[in-house]
């Protein structure tokens, strides 16, 4: 395990500038592609390599792209979705931050697939920084004639805009996020119609997430099948894993799908075991959306096999004693850590971060962080741990958009594993 | 033209329509409560989530069913689908936590609220609503403002439907207000907390679904099941003049839109015919407005007046009009 295909060149000086980034082999997938290949040939190569969506859902790229409509005779949108806000997840800056060229040159890439002359790169407020680094690689890539007009001769011309939010979490849902760069308030649109038919001012758009686009230069470059034979099943190739919470390193890890959860938390490769030596309690495995799990369901499923960092493992045995992969957030909680607290944290966050438009999710998560609060201070009720589990039903899969289900999902797992602890702080 | 089975009537509709128009079509108990969604306002519907049904087969090509339920009023119709409304217990718990919902933060000061009568709120958690509250939590609180001469705002009633938000965006020149901050403490407010100034703003009364915006010159005056809604026009150079005159004897306490089976406006008046004819003398009155048995004004025996008969101003009885 513990191959690199995304983050191979991270560590090399200077990897930011262009000169630096071509030496070592970039931009020649670009080349190849657009040089080399037509569109739907870009695309077939998506397709093969079984590429799944990395901001959490694990969507199908290929599937996604096919949608697209391209019987309409309007512009067609890529927006990349860098609104990075989940707890736990901080993959997609490490990756604009260190490689920033990789991410350009999928955008190319996907651009090129999708018959795509406008790309917007839409960022986290929170993420300033980011903007500079991303506009100088822009700025570069056009300068040596990868974007802009008429790209390395051919007919093929693209402009990408990055356009920084204001930090709203919500903006995250690919939605709130076309709404958000159309000059608006960031509210969930109703769907249907989806973004592949009316996204971006009206107009056919794909919405994708930083790692995925940044994986199609790679896929590109090693070819869709050898792709698809990387990880494990359905889940293939590698994934990042943004590694936090009480371990020895927390840091972003490039993982092949498929790798123990075990190995992960405790080999020196990576996470290097618990701090201090103490014992596990539970791991929050995929961004702080996903299930909770405590510490024997989450290296073992419920049925005795080991668990393995893919879409399907983590996922097994739905939401009684599994989880999700999500956007790959990896959240360790040691022997010391409290889960009440914790779970009312999450929804003191749900709270804040709900757009306020529909009724479950406005309500809803408010009234599960006072709850949550009340049995934190000391002065819950039994009954109040029953009212979270129907509170948590009622907001879940009623909503417009997933916000509700990510504030639902934390309070209702939390409770079926950890139901004692609840009581006891009752108590 | 496409065919629909809801609450399993089967209906053809045409293209386009949504599961929410299907079911006001067949009418009756189908009819699944609207409390954000208003025909003449585009892009309403889909927030209150109270229209939630179940959609049991997608369509007669892909009859897989939807696996959450969705918001009938933002759903278009597939040719055979099959939807549930009333006869699925899910589609009923699910729309009793959605009422719960509206009413957790709802001041329920209903015995002061001029809307009390024709409140969608108060149909609504009379049908879904517990017996008990669950909460203990204190109730959301909003500073007061004050948006004109005309409206009161009311803002801890609110249950955020977006209709007059829309409405003064669809009906007028300049967008006036909004929806400022976010989650449980959204707020619909002006800009700067200027007055709304707009010769159509007083339509914001009529599409809001509880007591939030109210009528001023209407406040504490009267409940409204004490008042006969008759039909009344008069010329008016800014719109079409329809109204429902809402009297007492031979006075008229207010002046709405005249409203539909489903408390939609049919024509949107002006504030002139709103606000300032209150003269018996300023109208043609037509005679009374057809309103549901179950209504709390039927219970004054309204439905005994007659089209072309008022009530005499003082003994209280009705006779024929000339």
């Amino acid at each position: 395990m513990g191959r690199a295909i995304l983050l191979d060149k991270v560590n090399i000086p200077g990897i930011r500038a262009f000169e630096v980034y071509r030496e070592h082999g970039g931009y020649k997938p670009a080349g190849k592609a657009l040089l080399g290949m037509t569109p739907a040939q870009v695309q077939q190569e998506v397709i093969k390599s079984g590429l799944r969506g990395r901001g959490g859902a694990g969507f199908p790229t290929g599937l996604k792209w096919s949608f697209l409509d391209r019987k309409s005779d309007k512009p067609r949108y890529l927006v990349c979705n860098a609104d990075e806000s989940e707890p736990g997840t901080f993959k997609d800056r490490y990756l604009m931050e260190k490689l920033p060229h990789l991410l350009i040159e999928g955008l190319i890439l996907s651009s090129y697939a999708l018959g795509v002359k406008t790309c917007y790169i839409y960022i986290r407020g929170e993420f300033k920084y980011l903007v500079g680094i991303l506009e100088t690689a822009i700025h570069e890539a056009k300068k040596n004639n990868y974007l802009g007009e008429k790209i390395l001769g051919t007919d093929f011309s693209l402009e990408i805009y990055v356009h920084p939010g204001a930090g709203a979490y919500i903006c995250g849902e690919e939605t709130a996020l076309l709404e958000s760069l159309e000059g608006k308030r960031g509210n969930p649109r109703i769907k249907p119609p989806f973004p592949a038919y009316k996204g971006l001012y009206d107009c056919p758009t794909v919405v994708n997430n930083v790692e995925t686009l940044a994986t199609v230069t790679s896929i590109i470059s090693m070819g869709g099948d050898a792709y698809s034979k990387l990880g494990i099943g359905k889940s293939t190739g590698t994934k990042l894993m943004s590694a936090c919470g009480n371990i020895n390193k927390p840091g972003v890890y490039e993982i092949e799908m498929g790798l123990p959860v075990e190995d992960f938390i405790y080999s020196e490769e990576y996470c290097g075991g618990i701090k201090n030596d103490r014992m596990l309690k539970a791991v929050i495995p995929g961004g702080s959306s996903v299930p909770i799990l405590p510490a024997d369901l989450i290296l073992n499923t419920a049925k005795g096999q080991p668990r393995l960092l893919t879409y399907e493992s983590l996922a097994e045995g739905e939401f009684i004693s599994g989880s999700m992969l999500g956007s790959g957030g990896f959240i360790v909680f040691d022997e010391n850590a409290c889960i009440v607290r914790n779970t009312w944290n999450l929804t003191r966050f749900y709270r804040h971060e709900s757009c306020g438009q529909c009724s479950p999710c406005r309500e809803g998560t408010g009234w599960m962080e006072k709850i949550l609060y009340r049995i934190e201070h000391g002065q819950g009720r039994m009954s109040d741990i029953d009212l979270l589990v129907r509170i948590a039903k009622n907001i879940e899969g009623n909503t417009i958009c997933p916000l509700g289900d990510a504030a639902a999902w934390p309070v209702a797992s939390a409770i079926r594993h950890f139901r004692k602890e609840f009581e006891e702080h009752i108590k | 033209m496409l065919k629909v089975t809801i609450d399993n009537i089967l209906i053809e509709v045409e293209e386009g329509t949504t599961i929410l128009q299907a079911a006001r079509m067949i009418g009756g108990k189908v009819v699944p409560p609207a409390m954000c969604y208003y025909t003449s306002l585009k892009g309403s519907g889909g927030k209150c989530r109270s229209c939630l049904v179940k959609v049991a087969k997608g369509s007669a090509k892909d009859p897989r069913p939807i696996p959450k339920l969705v918001a009938s009023c933002s759903t278009p119709v597939q040719d055979g689908m099959v939807v549930e409304n009333t006869i699925s217990a899910e589609v009923q718990e699910a729309r009793k936590g959605v009422v719960e919902f509206l009413l957790i933060n709802h001041p329920l000061d209903c015995p002061v609220c001029d809307q009390a009568g024709e409140c969608d709120l108060q149909d609504l958690s009379y049908g879904f609503g517990m017996e008990e509250t669950n909460t203990r939590e204190p109730r959301r609180e909003y500073p007061v403002v004050d948006i004109g001469p005309l409206i009161k705002l009311h803002m801890n009633r609110c249950i955020h439907c977006y209709r007059c938000v829309l409405a003064a965006e669809q009906l007028t020149k300049k967008r006036a207000h909004g929806m400022l901050y976010r989650g449980d403490t959204i707020e619909i407010s002006t800009f700067i907390r200027t007055a709304i100034d707009s010769d159509f703003s007083g339509n914001m009364i009529d599409v809001c679904p509880v007591g939030a915006l109210t009528d001023r010159s209407f406040r504490f005056k009267s409940r409204v099941w004490f008042l006969n809604p008759m039909d009344a026009h008069r010329e008016c150079s800014h719109c079409s003049g329809k109204v429902a005159a809402w009297m007492f004897g031979n006075e008229i306490y207010r002046i709405t839109g005249r409203k539909d089976t489903f408390g939609e406006l049919e024509e949107f008046i002006c504030n002139e015919c709103r606000f300032e004819k209150k003269d018996i003398s300023d109208w043609v009155i037509e005679g009374p407005r057809k309103i549901k048995r179950q209504s709390v004004i039927s219970g004054n025996h309204y439905e005994q007046m007659k089209k072309g008969s008022i009530i005499h101003p003082i003994e209280g009885t009705t006779e024929p009009q000339e």
